[in-house]
């Protein structure tokens, strides 16, 4: 049974996103969680700087051999820069999920949409919950 | 006659090792009151005797074998080298399922990615999937993936009313469950009127290369056009024609889509046919079906492979780009044999071959009274010819006393086209043939009444 | 040798990488090579327009001899029914019968253009028409549409005629499709295809479908439900009439999966369950052959509500017969028809080899194929069940469902399992079907081999259990008979070589 990395000072969701708020501007990515089942990234279709993220919606899709996965907005705001290196590297999701693999970076429209996204150690439940 | 092996003392063996004592048992979830309905069906024959029947049913058709035929509209009599059915026939190639395990499937994965690999250099796109049902289905998915590619934002397709009435039909049944509006097919709009209706909310315009009566229209400001507005463009087009044509990919196309059957596969009363679909490698998300690509096993061992499978329904499901499973895998196989065979040099002569047999049937049909042949655009292997008297009439006298399978009657699709017969002409019809033709065309009255042996 | 350049590399290779089993046809022949003779033109050449011509056509440029050598190399790579064992779980992988492959090779068949008269095809209409009548038959419906082109297209046709009668009937309410989680992925796919959305409920612990969340999910807006019978797994559900009544209860209709289809022939008829649409599978049930993947065929079976709506032309007697005369067969289109789902009329190729099949079989022969197709699954599964974990210890059907794993053998997965059994030289399993068990092998024998074959398989299933034990590498490694090892698929999908010829640049 694998051990999956939580860092602390990230919120998590329950489809596997984590997002690191740092005033009034956040990082989204995938959790060490999602990487691991979803296995070697080959492909990343990411939104365009600009682009509107709405709470709870479809944002990006990954893809591997075997799955293709949404990846869901855990909190609303405007996109206001995303990782282009997952173009040419998308296994970097793979090899550093919650560092080079980030996914784009939002100015929060409502800050308190993370209120109610899990902690570390609810969320680190919440997978071995479905291991 | 069964294909079934067991002997009693296997059943009895088997039913033991399972711990019941009848076959009867093995049912014993089902219903009790539904169980073992009675088939009311004829009993089982043996291998000759079903073989009678079948010969039996096949001789009561008349066929391209028996009959000259100038008989198009989407379904060709084109000359089949005999190495394809000797292929077709290798049980490796025909009794195999799809090739989900590659250490198992080399031989149809590697055939599947040389098909893609001619399909592309034929229609000048980028890539190609390993196959839809047929032209129609092909030309339904590629508005689907129009729909997908613009996220439901633009729900207007353009299809030219030269398209193929039956593709349009299909197309339009593909998506009665969705915002897809489909327009421009109802009148005689030009390419020209096309262009005009292009608008913000058009993802995709469609036309025939050739249209469906035979013809090049001329496309010349087509793509700009298309590009200009936004949007896609798909021409749906005839595969030998492109033996001496212009590619697709060279007049701008995005997508192209159109029936593989004149590609060595066998006329068989309409099916099973071959869809192909090409296209330019950004969109290659969004296809639908399967796709073989080139990798190398563990050994570095050069190999094939189906990939980008997280599109397909077993992976994806609701969120697949179709729901497609099996194919016409064979078909693909078929094509492809017949592309190798054929080559650079056959497929252009074959090609050479329809256009200049049609143009002289198309020169000496226009030359008899009462007869007139639309020779007002550039056309390929069919033409359309306007007849003194109904198409209908006209067919069965051709069949009755000449032993001809005549041209489509196109009045059934157009109303405005009454009386008018689309002939199609290919390298399978001889000078003799045509003759004969021409002949029998030219003063019906005269031989109703006569006998013709043939 | 040698053809033109291919700007385009393939996979690079290191220098000590084997050779590829065999070139591609792109990679032979020679500049000028034709494999075929074509006649000189008997006819004056018309002049043809210049400015509308290709000036390059990439396509082969060898001779016939390289054609038929290429080409049986490649078959010779291929595992198929006619090498082996080829048990993969719902595909239902039996024999196909030569003689299916003459019969549609005739050319009163094979060359009858799909546009003639009706009246010079008569033969082939009739051939339809009673196939339309066997296939209504074997299922109890009414009427049958042979158009579509395979059993996803059958679906997609089943799912329309749904969406149509609610509308018929003023309800348009009715949006939701309920597919249980253990659904071959076509089911929800093709629910999306049509414009409807899918309402997944998950199965009980048995397996089957839980009947208390199918009560929660039923209502106003359920237009209806799509199953396999038996299911996918293999086993028939019990409580299937009770399914059926909760959904009809709420005024949905009931759609069956068909292509399980070989543990039911003369065993029960979908009607009767009281099923309102279903498809048939040709190239599994009705062994037309599987061809690398296709054509298939997957003809729609409707009982009276749903007749009106099937996709068509379908084959309707015109004149009736009488002692001397055959009937006038012609094709008409359903009054309600949900429209044509491809050009012209089906598969027609493979609707002569399933013909020729049931003719062959008849009613008994048809019972005889569920039986022994039953009988050699549940074989399989006795003797095994002691070494394979199952799920489910039950009667199955034609097909059952093991896990490729022990929970005392750390690393060893139902992949490592399947590539094993290739070096037996038989095809593996399916793997990760049905999705409801982890690490599923779905095991699926057919009626057309014999007991020495399941007892080959049953031994070499047995041995690899336990070398799963002793030599674990064995199978991780596998196969190491094959004619290539595991492919890297990351790498395929990565790279995404997909045409191996260069793109001219488009004309400005």
């Amino acid at each position: 049974m694998a051990e999956w990395k939580t860092p602390e000072d990230l919120k998590y969701t329950e489809n596997d996103e984590w997002i690191r708020v740092s005033g009034n501007t956040a990082r989204i990515g995938l959790t060490d969680y999602a990487q691991d089942n979803l296995s070697d990234l080959v492909f990343v279709e990411l939104p365009d700087v600009g682009d509107t993220l709405t709470k709870g919606e479809v944002f990006a899709s990954v893809e591997s051999v075997k799955a293709a996965s949404d990846v869901y907005a855990p909190a609303s705001g405007k996109v206001i820069a995303v990782n282009t290196a997952l173009d040419n590297a998308p296994e970097t999701i793979n090899s550093d999920p919650y560092g080079e693999g980030w996914i784009v970076e939002i100015e929060l429209s409502n800050p308190a949409d993370i209120n109610d996204l899990l902690d570390a150690a609810a969320y680190a439940k919440h997978c071995a919950s479905r291991a | 006659m069964t294909y079934i092996p067991h002997t009693d003392a296997d059943r009895e063996a088997m039913l033991a090792a399972i711990g019941v004592s009848s076959m009867d048992e093995l049912f014993d979830r089902v219903p009790e009151s539904l169980r073992f309905p009675k088939l009311d069906l004829p009993d089982g024959l043996s291998e000759l005797e079903v073989s009678a029947e079948m010969r039996g049913l096949a001789a009561a058709n008349a066929h391209a074998g028996d009959y000259a035929i100038f008989l198009g509209a989407g379904a060709y009599n084109h000359f089949v080298p005999s190495v394809v059915n000797h292929i077709l026939l290798r049980g490796e190639f025909y009794t195999a399922y799809t090739p989900y395990q590659p250490e198992l499937s080399q031989g149809t994965l590697q055939a599947i990615f040389e098909y893609q690999s001619m399909m592309c250099a034929l229609t000048g796109m980028e890539v190609a999937n390993a196959s839809h049902y047929d032209g129609a289905t092909s030309l339904a998915e590629a508005a689907t993936l129009a729909r997908a590619h613009f996220r439901g934002k633009r729900t207007k397709i353009i299809l030219s009313p030269g398209i193929h009435p039956q593709y349009r039909a299909v197309a339009r049944t593909y998506h009665q469950g969705n915002e897809l509006k489909f327009v421009g097919d109802k009148g005689s709009a030009t390419i020209p009127d096309l262009i005009d209706m292009l608008d913000e909310d058009t993802a995709m315009l469609v036309v025939a290369y050739p249209n469906f009566f035979g013809q090049i229209d001329d496309f010349s400001g087509l793509a700009q056009a298309v590009h200009d507005a936004g949007a896609l463009l798909c021409m749906v087009v005839d595969p030998i024609a492109l033996g001496l044509f212009k590619s697709p990919g060279e007049l701008g196309a995005d997508i192209v889509v159109g029936e593989g059957q004149p590609l060595g596969i066998p006329l068989s009363f309409g099916g099973p046919y071959l869809g192909f679909f090409a296209t330019r490698k950004k969109y290659v998300r969004q296809i639908a079906g399967r796709i073989v690509g080139e990798t190398v096993d563990k050994h570095g061992r050069r190999a094939y492979v189906m990939t980008l499978r997280p599109r397909e329904q077993d992976i994806r499901r609701e969120k697949a780009t179709s729901n497609i499973c099996t194919n016409q895998g064979l078909m693909a196989l078929a094509a492809c044999v017949y592309m190798s065979a054929m080559g650079k040099h056959g497929l252009r002569r074959a090609a050479e071959l329809s256009y200049h047999k049609a143009h002289y049937a198309a020169e000496q049909i226009d030359a008899l009274e009462g007869y007139s042949v639309d020779r007002s655009k550039p056309f390929f292997k069919e033409f359309v010819v306007t007849c003194p008297r109904p198409v209908a009439e006209l067919n069965e006298y051709l069949f009755d006393h000449w032993g001809i399978i005549g041209g489509y009657d196109l009045g059934q699709d157009y109303p405005d086209r009454a009386n008018q017969m689309l002939i199609a002409v290919t390298e399978m019809n001889t000078k003799e043939e045509i003759d004969t033709l021409v002949e029998a065309l030219r003063d019906p009255d005269a031989h109703i009444g006569h006998e013709h042996t043939h | 040798m040698g053809t033109a350049e291919m700007t385009q590399p393939t996979t690079t290779q290191a220098e000590s990488s084997p050779p590829p089993l065999e070139p591609l046809i792109y990679e032979l022949g020679a500049p000028g090579r034709v494999g075929v003779s074509l006649p000189k033109t008997d006819v004056p050449e018309a002049p043809l327009p210049e400015d509308l011509l290709r000036s390059e056509l990439d396509l082969p440029e060898v001779s016939e001899i390289d054609v038929v050598r290429h080409f049986v190399r490649l078959s010779q790579l291929n595992h198929a029914i006619d090498t082996g064992f080829y048990p993969l779980g719902s595909c239902t992988m039996k024999y196909n019968p030569k003689l299916n492959e003459d019969m549609a090779r005739l050319p009163g068949f094979a060359l009858a253009h799909p546009l003639q008269d009706p009246n010079a095809t008569q033969g082939a209409l009739a051939l339809m028409y009673t196939l339309q009548q066997w296939l209504a038959e074997i299922s109890g419906m009414k009427a049958v549409s042979l158009q579509p082109a395979a059993g996803a297209q059958g679906e997609f046709a089943g799912i329309l005629m749904i969406r149509a009668y609610h509308l018929a009937n003023g309800e348009a309410h009715r949006t939701k499709i309920i597919v249980p989680d253990s659904a071959h992925g076509t089911n929800p796919a093709t629910t999306a295809m049509a414009g409807l959305q899918v309402v997944e409920i998950p199965s009980d612990a048995n397996g089957d479908v839980d009947l208390d969340k199918l009560r929660e999910v039923c209502g106003e807006d359920v237009a209806g439900m799509m199953i396999t019978v038996p299911n996918t797994l293999g086993v028939f559900e019990t409580r299937i009439q009770e399914i059926v009544d909760i959904i009809h209860g709420c005024g949905g209709l009931m759609y069956m999966d068909g292509a399980n289809m070989n543990a039911m022939l003369g065993v029960a008829k979908p009607a009767d369950l009281g099923f309102d649409v279903m498809h048939y599978n040709l190239h599994k049930t009705f062994s037309t052959p599987h061809g690398g993947g296709g054509p298939g065929s997957g003809p729609v079976a409707v009982n009276e509500k749903l007749a009106p709506f099937l996709p068509g032309p379908i084959v309707t007697v015109i004149e009736e017969g009488d002692d001397d005369t055959p009937p006038l067969y012609g094709f008409t289109m359903p009054e309600k028809s949900i429209g044509r789902v491809k050009a012209f009329w089906g598969n027609f190729g493979m609707l002569v080899r399933a013909f020729a099949y049931i003719a062959a079989n008849g009613a008994q022969g048809l019972r005889d194929v569920t039986n022994h197709a039953v009988l050699n699954a549940n074989y399989i599964r006795a003797r095994l069940k002691d070494v394979y974990p199952m799920p489910f210890d039950r009667m199955c059907g034609h097909e059952f469902v093991c896990e490729g794993r022990w929970k005392d053998v750390e690393g060893v997965h139902a992949l490592d399992i399947s590539k094993r059994l290739m070096d037996y030289g038989m095809h593996p399993p399916t793997n990760y079907f049905p999705l409801i068990v982890p690490e599923a092998l779905l095991i699926e024998p057919t009626e057309t081999e014999s007991k020495e074959t399941c007892d080959r398989f049953i031994e070499a299933m047995l041995k690899i259990a336990e070398e799963a034990r002793t030599n674990p590498d064995l199978l991780h490694e596998a196969p190491h008979n094959t004619p290539v090892g595991r492919v890297d698929d990351v790498l395929a999908a990565k790279q995404l070589v997909l045409c191996c010829r260069p793109i001219p640049e488009p004309e400005a």
